[in-house]
This record gives C-alpha cells, sequence and structure tokens, in this order.
C-alpha cells in the first residue's frame, strides 16, 4: 500500500537543502536577479555540500541518489530562487546523456572531474530553429573517420558561459531527423566553439543563457556516447530523468509564492481588518494550496515509477507533473502578486520575481504544450 | 585527543508555544525538533579543534527519546565520528542529565567537551557548569574564541559590555561556547549518507547507575505571557514624557 | 535551616541585584544570611548590605578570591555552607552567578533554577517562577531536595527600603581548593558595535530626522543604552543613513527586546522588519500615524523635543544600577 512517509535521509536531505536555501540563497537572490551577475560562490558552496551531481552512480564516487532526492532538492532549492536552482542543477541534465549512453571508461572519463572540482557542464540539444522540433536538429556531425566536425549553432543554452563541458547533439544526417542524431562529449574550449552574450531575460536572470556557435570544430570519435543514431534517444530518456525534477522546482517556487502570500493577507489591513479575513483572498489562497500539494504529489508519483524500474509510466506521470506543476506555478506566482497588490508588482517584495522566474518552467525542457501532446498520446495509445 | 559535544535536541525556534492541558509542560504535537542553535556552534569548534591538532576524535553525546537520535545522525553528517545516545522518556532536570552527560564522558573516556552555554528551550544555562564540576574540570561559558593545544586551552570569555576575559585552563576542561564563535558547516549530502550507516551506542539511565533516581526538581504552572496590551499614549510635555516613559519601560515592561 | 544570599560585588561595590533578592526576601519576613567573597575591602559592601536591612553578613576571603573564578567560588562556598545546613541559596543571574551557581548545585548533588523572575520562600524550601522558550512562557519549579538553590534576574524586583541596621559581620578564611581556570588578561573593547540584527534594543529614524547629521540625536541615546541604531527606507532613500542601517522589507529583519521608532510613520515595508519586537515605542509629531497602532507606547511629540529628555532619563537609571 501507500506510503508517504519519507525516509530519515530524505527528510535530513531536505533540512540541510532548506538551510542551505535560507543562509546562501535567499538573502542573495533579489541581488543577482537585480544584476543578472552569475552566482559563481552559491555554486561552489552548494558543490562543496555535495548538492551537486546527486545522480551519478555510488561505482563511480557519486551518491547514486535516486529521482526522488532529486525531487526533494529541487523543491527546496526552487523555493529559495529558481536561477540559481536552474544553475546548480543543470549539471544532472548534462551529465546523464553520458551516465545513460556512455560506457564506464566514458562515464569515468567525463564525469570524474565534476565530482573533484565544482565545474559545469550544459546539456546542448535546442537550436534557433529547433525548439519543440527537437528531432529536427541542424547543427551538422560530419563523419571524417577519425573525428566529427561540427558546423551550425546552439540556442538557449544554461551555463554555456561558465561551462567546461558541453554534450551535444548534432545530425550526421538531417533527412534521417532523428535517427541520424549523434550525442557528443565536446570540452567547451575546443577550438571553432563561441559564445553568444548572456542573454537578457525576463526572469531566472541569474542563469546563465547563451547561443552556440560551432565553426568547423573537431571532436575525436571517442567523444561520441552511444552509437551513431543513439543521439535523439539519449537525449530523450535524459529528459525523462530531469522532467520531475524540474517540474518539482516550479513546486517549490510556488510554495513559496503561497508562503509569503498567506503571511502578508494577515498583515495587510483594509477596511480595518487584515485582508486573510476576506473570502476572496482565502479563496485564492485555499487554491494555492491545493494547487501545490497536487504539484508536489504528482512529482512524487514520477520520481517513485522512474525509481522503480517503470520507465513507461514513469515518463508518462513525469510529463504530467511537469505541465502541471509548470502551469500551475504561473497561476500561484500570478495569484500572489494579486494578493500582495501594488506592493506585490515592485521589485521590494519577492513575489513579482517569482512570477517571471516560473513563466519559464512553462517553456523549457518541454513546452505545457508539448507534454499534453505526449499525454494525449499515450491515452489515446499512440 | 578524545572529544566530546554535549548535545541537546530543542524545539525550533519558530515553533508556537501550547501549553498541555496539565499545565507541566508544552504540547509536543507538532514541535519541529532541531540540534540546540548553541550546540551547533559547539559542534562546529570540536570539528574544528579536531582539524587544527590534525588528531583525535569527536563524540557527541544526547540525552533524551529515540527522536533525538535524528539530531545525533546530524551531528556525524556534519563530521562528527561517533555518536552515544542516553536513551530515556523521562522528563529529566539539570541533576539527571548532568550526571548522566558526566557519566557517559568518564565511561568514554573524554578530555575536552564542547557544549551549547544554554539550551534554548529551557534557558537553565546550567548543564555546562554542572558536568564539569561532577568532572573536576574547569569550565568556561560565553566562550567566543577558543585555541587548544595538546594540554591546554585558551578561551575569551565574553560578559557584558565588550569585556572579554582570556583564560587558560588545562586539559581536560569543558568549554560553553556562544554564538559568534564560528559558523557551523552544512550537513553535508555525502555526510548525510554516511551517517545512515553510523552506529550509535546507546545507554540507558540504569546503564549509567542513575536507573532509580529522581530529578530533584519539579516544573508546573507553565503559562503564556499576557496578551499584549493596546498600546499606550503617555501624555504631558516632553520631559514628562520621556521621563514617564523610562519608567514604564523598566517598571512595566522590564526591557532596560 | 536557613536562607543564604550570595551577594555580588565589584572591587568591593555592591551590586544592585544583590539588593532586589534581599529586599524580597526581608518582604517575606525572611532575614537571609548574606555571604560576601573576595580579598579584602568587603566592608563598604557590607555595610550597604546593612544599609537595606542585612543584618547578618559573612565574608568569606582568601588572596584567590581577589578575582573571580567559578572554581574558587564554587569550592569556597560548598566548604563553608555544607557546614550549615542551609535550605534555600540566592544569587543573581548576572554573568557570574549564572558561571558559578551550576558548580555549587553538583558539587550538592540537587537541582537549580536560573534567572528566575519570582521567588516564595516557605518553610524550608521555595518555589519559584522562571522564563523558559526564550520568555514565550514561563513556569514554576519547585526543589524536591535541600537546598533550594536559584539565580534572580536582575531589574525585576524591586528595591524596598529596608530597616537600615549595622549588620554582624563574620569573617573567616574561604577553603578555596585549587583552582585550575586562569584569567590571563582582562581586554576592553569598550562599546562595541552592537549588529543590528543581533541588537537587544534598536532606536530607529525616519525621514523625520531631516538630516544624517540628526541621526546624532539617536546614537547619542543608543549609546547609553548599549543599543543599536536602525533607519526606515525613507531615511535611506533620502540619503540620512547608510542602507545597512535600513529596517524593513528590503533592509534588515530585528528582533530586539526594545525597538523605539523615532519619526517612523510605519508604513507596511518597515513594520515587517520588526514587527517581532518584544515591545515597541513610537514617538512620532502625527498622532494618526500607523505605527501608534502597533506600538506598546506611543509619544506624541517632536522627537527633537523627547529623544533628548530621553537620553537624560536613561543617563539617570544607568548611574543607579
Amino acid at each position: 500500500m501507500i506510503d508517504f512517509k519519507l525516509t530519515d535521509e530524505q527528510i535530513a536531505l531536505k533540512e540541510t537543502v532548506r538551510k542551505f536555501v535560507q543562509s546562501e540563497i535567499i538573502p542573495n537572490a533579489h541581488r543577482y536577479d537585480a544584476t543578472s551577475e552569475f552566482p559563481h560562490d552559491i555554486i561552489r558552496k552548494a558543490w562543496e555540500n555535495g548538492l551537486m551531481n546527486p545522480a551519478v552512480p555510488e561505482k563511480f564516487g557519486g551518491l547514486g541518489l535516486g529521482i526522488l532526492e532529486d525531487v526533494i532538492m529541487n523543491e527546496e532549492m526552487g523555493a529559495g530562487c529558481l536561477g540559481m536552482t536552474t544553475s546548480i542543477a543543470v549539471n544532472t541534465l548534462a551529465l546523464y546523456p553520458i551516465l545513460i549512453g556512455g560506457t564506464d571508461e566514458q562515464i569515468k572519463h567525463w564525469i570524474t572531474p565534476f565530482l573533484n572540482e565544482p565545474k559545469l557542464a550544459s546539456f546542448c540539444l535546442t537550436e534557433p530553429g529547433a525548439g519543440s522540433d527537437a528531432g529536427g536538429l541542424s547543427l551538422q556531425a560530419k563523419d571524417e573517420g577519425s573525428h566529427f566536425v561540427l558546423n551550425g549553432s546552439k540556442m538557449w543554452i544554461t551555463n554555456a558561459g561558465h561551462a567546461d563541458l558541453f554534450t551535444v547533439f548534432a545530425t550526421t544526417n538531417k533527412e534521417l531527423r532523428s535517427k541520424g542524431t549523434v550525442c557528443l562529449a565536446v570540452p567547451a574550449k575546443t577550438p571553432g566553439i563561441s559564445l553568444g552574450k548572456h542573454e537578457d531575460k525576463m526572469g531566472q536572470r541569474c542563469s546563465d543563457t547563451r547561443a552556440i556557435n560551432f565553426e568547423n570544430v573537431k571532436v575525436p570519435k571517442e567523444n561520441l556516447i552511444g552509437k551513431i543514431g543513439d543521439g535523439f534517444k539519449i537525449a530523450l530518456r535524459t529528459l525523462d530523468k530531469t522532467r520531475t525534477p524540474i517540474a518539482a522546482g516550479a513546486v517549490g517556487a510556488a510554495r513559496a509564492a503561497m508562503d509569503y502570500s498567506v503571511k502578508y493577507s494577515k498583515e495587510r489591513k483594509q477596511f480595518n481588518q487584515p485582508i486573510s479575513n476576506f473570502q476572496g483572498i482565502q479563496f485564492m489562497l485555499a487554491d494555492m494550496a491545493t494547487k501545490v500539494e497536487a504539484g508536489r504529489l504528482l512529482c512524487y508519483q514520477a520520481a517513485w515509477a522512474l525509481d522503480n524500474g517503470q520507465d513507461k509510466m514513469g515518463s508518462y506521470y513525469a510529463s504530467l507533473a511537469k505541465r502541471f506543476s509548470a502551469d500551475m506555478a504561473m497561476e500561484v506566482a500570478t495569484d500572489a502578486v494579486q494578493v500582495y497588490g501594488g506592493y506585490g508588482y515592485t521589485k521590494e517584495y519577492p513575489v513579482e520575481k517569482i512570477m517571471r522566474d516560473v513563466k519559464l518552467v512553462q517553456i523549457y525542457e518541454g513546452t505545457s504544450q508539448i507534454q499534453r501532446v505526449v499525454i494525449a498520446r499515450h491515452l489515446l495509445g499512440e | 585527543m578524545n572529544i566530546f559535544v554535549l548535545l541537546k535536541q530543542v524545539p525550533d525556534t519558530e515553533t508556537k508555544i501550547k501549553i498541555a492541558a496539565d499545565k507541566k509542560s508544552i504540547e509536543k504535537g507538532d514541535i519541529k525538533w532541531v540540534i540546540n542553535p548553541y550546540d551547533e556552534f559547539a559542534i562546529e569548534q570540536a570539528l574544528k579543534t579536531k582539524e587544527q591538532l590534525k588528531a583525535g576524535s569527536v563524540t557527541v553525546v544526547s540525552v533524551g527519546p529515540d527522536r533525538v537520535v535524528e539530531a545525533l545522525r546530524t551531528a556525524v553528517a556534519m563530521g562528527a565520528d561517533n555518536a552515544c545516545h542516553v536513551k530515556t522518556d523521562q522528563d529529566l532536570d539539570t541533576y539527571l542529565v548532568g550526571k548522566a552527560l558526566a557519566e557517559v564522558v568518564k565511561k568514554e573516556s573524554g578530555q575536552l567537551i564542547f557544549t551549547g552555554k544554554q539550551g534554548i528551550d529551557d534557558d537553565q544555562a546550567a548543564t555546562f557548569g554542572y558536568v564539569a564540576e561532577l568532572l573536576s574540570w574547569p569550565s568556561a561559558s560565553m566562550v567566543v574564541k577558543c585555541e587548544v593545544a595538546a594540554d591546554k586551552v585558551v578561551v575569551h570569555r565574553e560578559v557584558e559590555g565588550g569585556t572579554r576575559f582570556v583564560i587558560q585552563m588545562p586539559v581536560p576542561a569543558l568549554v560553553a561556547v556562544d554564538k559568534g564563535i564560528n559558523t557551523p558547516r552544512y550537513a553535508s549530502l555525502p555526510g548525510i549518507m554516511k551517517a545512515k550507516k553510523k552506529e550509535i551506542k546507546t545507554y540507558s539511565l540504569a546503564d549509567l547507575g542513575l536507573g532509580s533516581e529522581a530529578p530533584k526538581t519539579s516544573s508546573s504552572d507553565f503559562a503564556l505571557p499576557p496578551e499584549r496590551q493596546a498600546g499606550k499614549k503617555i501624555a504631558g510635555d516632553a520631559a514628562t514624557q520621556a521621563k514617564e516613559l523610562v519608567r514604564m519601560l523598566r517598571e512595566e515592561a522590564k526591557v532596560i | 535551616m536557613s536562607t543564604y544570599l550570595i551577594a555580588e560585588h565589584k572591587e568591593g561595590q555592591l551590586k544592585r541585584v544583590s539588593i532586589e533578592i534581599l529586599s524580597e526576601c526581608l518582604k517575606q519576613g525572611t532575614q537571609p544570611t548574606c555571604i560576601l567573597l573576595g580579598s579584602g575591602s568587603l566592608e563598604g559592601a557590607a555595610a550597604e548590605l546593612g544599609k537595606h536591612g542585612a543584618s547578618k553578613v559573612v565574608i568569606l576571603e582568601h588572596s584567590d578570591l581577589a578575582s573571580y573564578s567559578n572554581e574558587g567560588y564554587a569550592n569556597a562556598l560548598y566548604a563553608y555552607l555544607s557546614k550549615q545546613s542551609p535550605s534555600v541559596i540566592i544569587s543573581g543571574a548576572s554573568w557570574q552567578g549564572k558561571d558559578y551557581l551550576p558548580r555549587l548545585a553538583a558539587k550538592f548533588q540537587v537541582g537549580m533554577a536560573t534567572d528566575c523572575t519570582e521567588f516564595k520562600l516557605s518553610g524550608n524550601s521555595a518555589t519559584v517562577r522562571r522564563p523558559v522558550f526564550a520568555g514565550k512562557c514561563s513556569k514554576s519549579v519547585s526543589f524536591n531536595a535541600s537546598p533550594a538553590i536559584f539565580s534572580v534576574r536582575p531589574n525585576v524586583l524591586a528595591v524596598s527600603g529596608g530597616q537600615s541596621v549595622t549588620p554582624q559581620i563574620e569573617k573567616t578564611g574561604a577553603e578555596v581548593g585549587s583552582i585550575k581556570a586562569k584569567i590571563t588578561e582582562v581586554l576592553s573593547s569598550g562599546q562595541k558595535k552592537v549588529d543590528l540584527t543581533e541588537a537587544d534594543i534598536i532606536i530607529s529614524g525616519g525621514r523625520s530626522l531631516k538630516s544624517a547629521d540628526n541621526f546624532k540625536l539617536l546614537f547619542d541615546c543608543a549609546e547609553v543604552m548599549g543599543a543599536a541604531v536602525g533607519a526606515s527606507r525613507a531615511a535611506v532613500d533620502a540619503g540620512y543613513a547608510p542602507h545597512d542601517m535600513q529596517v524593513g522589507q528590503t533592509g534588515k529583519t530585528v528582533s530586539p527586546k526594545l525597538y523605539i521608532a523615532c519619526g517612523i510613520s510605519g508604513a507596511i515595508q518597515h513594520l515587517a522588519g520588526m514587527r517581532t519586537s518584544k515591545v515597541i515605542v513610537a514617538i512620532n509629531k502625527d498622532p494618526e500615524a500607523p505605527i501608534f497602532q502597533k506600538a506598546d507606547y506611543g509619544i506624541v511629540g517632536d522627537l527633537f523635543e523627547v529623544v533628548p529628555h530621553l537620553t537624560e532619563e536613561l543617563k539617570k537609571l544607568k548611574a543607579h544600577s
């Protein structure tokens, strides 16, 4: 039967991340959002406390934590600042393709440096012309025997400006679409790679987002993860693993927005009473609470399925979790600004930032529209 | 050096205090239990001392019911080497807790003790001195700086008004720390995973020769402070108002 | 069976808390035996105790007691008191009392109660009340063993004019035993700058201060109280105070025992930063200022007149402690 209890370690983990968020992330979030500066120090501290790369298996020197642990951590970090969460957590996204598709030697070679130093990696799938249509990649990987040559560009790549490693998805033959794709481990300093500017975004502003240009970039064959034709599959299996923690980040952000709203509504007085006395406000708060709980439970269900070998159902649940959590977080954050009224519209109060931050969750890692497509496909047996 | 940390599990500072029906304690139902914040500084100081001496071990010990094991594991996750749990469901007082802790330190051959200056629940600020006396060790409390050599401890004890006493004590000694002495490290994730497997040594009060002992003080009549009164407006000219305000702050509000 | 009061002195000057405890004992009809520890020149302190009604004073003397030590005090007190059949032993909950009393209680193998705000002597014991959970509630403590040992919080009990007497003074050599902890240096950093978030008392200024120079008024008052000085966002925006003094939504959140808001209207952003203060005082010219709704004590007046008077009154109070 269902047991909703977290284990002692999961509780301890939640508590340690929560403390870290309280002391390191929350006091600094506003400042990094305003300046759009990259949170180097905070990322380093997160790494020092073992908060990064949780999924690397124990046999390779990692903690070997499951998706549920990742979900718990992401919810706590999301409640602090989604921009910092993304900066800290995107290593998991970037390194998963190697964990999933690589040989043991490749894993040891590419992943070990990230356990020894607070290095960053980027997951390079999206292109200027390939967003939701991730199968329609244009970045060309020309097979020249001992190496591939990359030509083309990637767009909206997180941590690109600070990464040591790019996990790049390219195509050897555009006509074959997904079946011609490859996954390559590409050191960031490889000649021919140039970066676009740090994008000036609506939200998650401390998170580094850039275009990457590849001009005759030579990548040795040893850097091929899996076989030619495996690339897109590896990408999808990666996203299956990360979709749920990303959703959990949105749950955390929504939870923070709700907590702020509850607190403010008790302090703000109008018509001689706290606005929490008014049903209009109470109903908004009640809806926030329901959405946050539902989002969390969808995440937990997906995480459980994925951690217990149910890959297909897990992937489906993950889409439900992502679709719902991203959309509800946007609703909750918008309502939070509403509860705060004029004050909520200013940067002096924390809720407008949450609203700007969560909007992105509806877009990245599979838009809410794509999630619906996936969910419908599952239902219609396609 | 065998370094000990005496730690206590207390309700989180955000806890809304509710008094039990029999008024002999507070309601424990909804409480979030944490390591006493002053003891966190003690754990950190013990770990720093071990790192600085490049030798020794840190053992944490706590008295209480099963739930204190979580506090002990958190300390191990921070880096403590060993943990001892004096398991009891009884409500104890300074006398029994002091005796129990002193016995454990004796049995485990402790040579240096760090603890917080007080527990933020009972605010007795007495355990440190009690244990030190039972062990016949020197002690210092309200310590904001501490340096340990193989045979002695030098502490800075900060009393009121910015005055500091520099005190030297031979080892074995007990140091009760105040906040500001250091910044406690987080329980890292690898630490938490390792702590999961750590065996915790359990003692009962009987094991320590205290099986038939009872507390020597009893608590009762817990009460919440009176409701915040509606604000008073103080009348008169400026001089009168100031005088009256100071009088009320001193005699009524008792904040100066 | 009798009551003993361990009186505290600083270089021969009696501390006020000892008089507070003495007054309360006398009020309850008990004449406590007062104990002074030190190394000579304690006659003045003994006489002072007599002025407030103490008829019996014991002076425990030893050169090792010239400076305070918890071992010295605990050893000397135990050596003396264990021969007396004490039923109650009381000290002030000063930094000294909180330091040696636990050791003394351990020697007697009894429990104890720290920082009591009330005590009732009855028969051969006592009942006390003390704050717990950082003052969020209080409780009574009774003693199941003898002697009942407790310390009393300073500045709570009233000093009542006791019948001035010439006390009977008994001087005896103290058995100090071995003192392992030695004071090697005394450092005085003078008045430390108190961090806003840690301060017990904060006095804050708003836009009405009109200039950065005028904040001196608040700094002078703060110095007497050992308080920190804060500012509202309006004052900071106007350049009258630096941002690190700002209390409020985008400034610091504080929770002192006492918060004095001078010329601050009480906008919701400011309240967010200080609403959990234990006692709030508001000084403002505008009787309708929202801050008065949150204040425990309000003064409708000109802060430029009130604050200097406040500083004077506080100086007077300090001199009497």
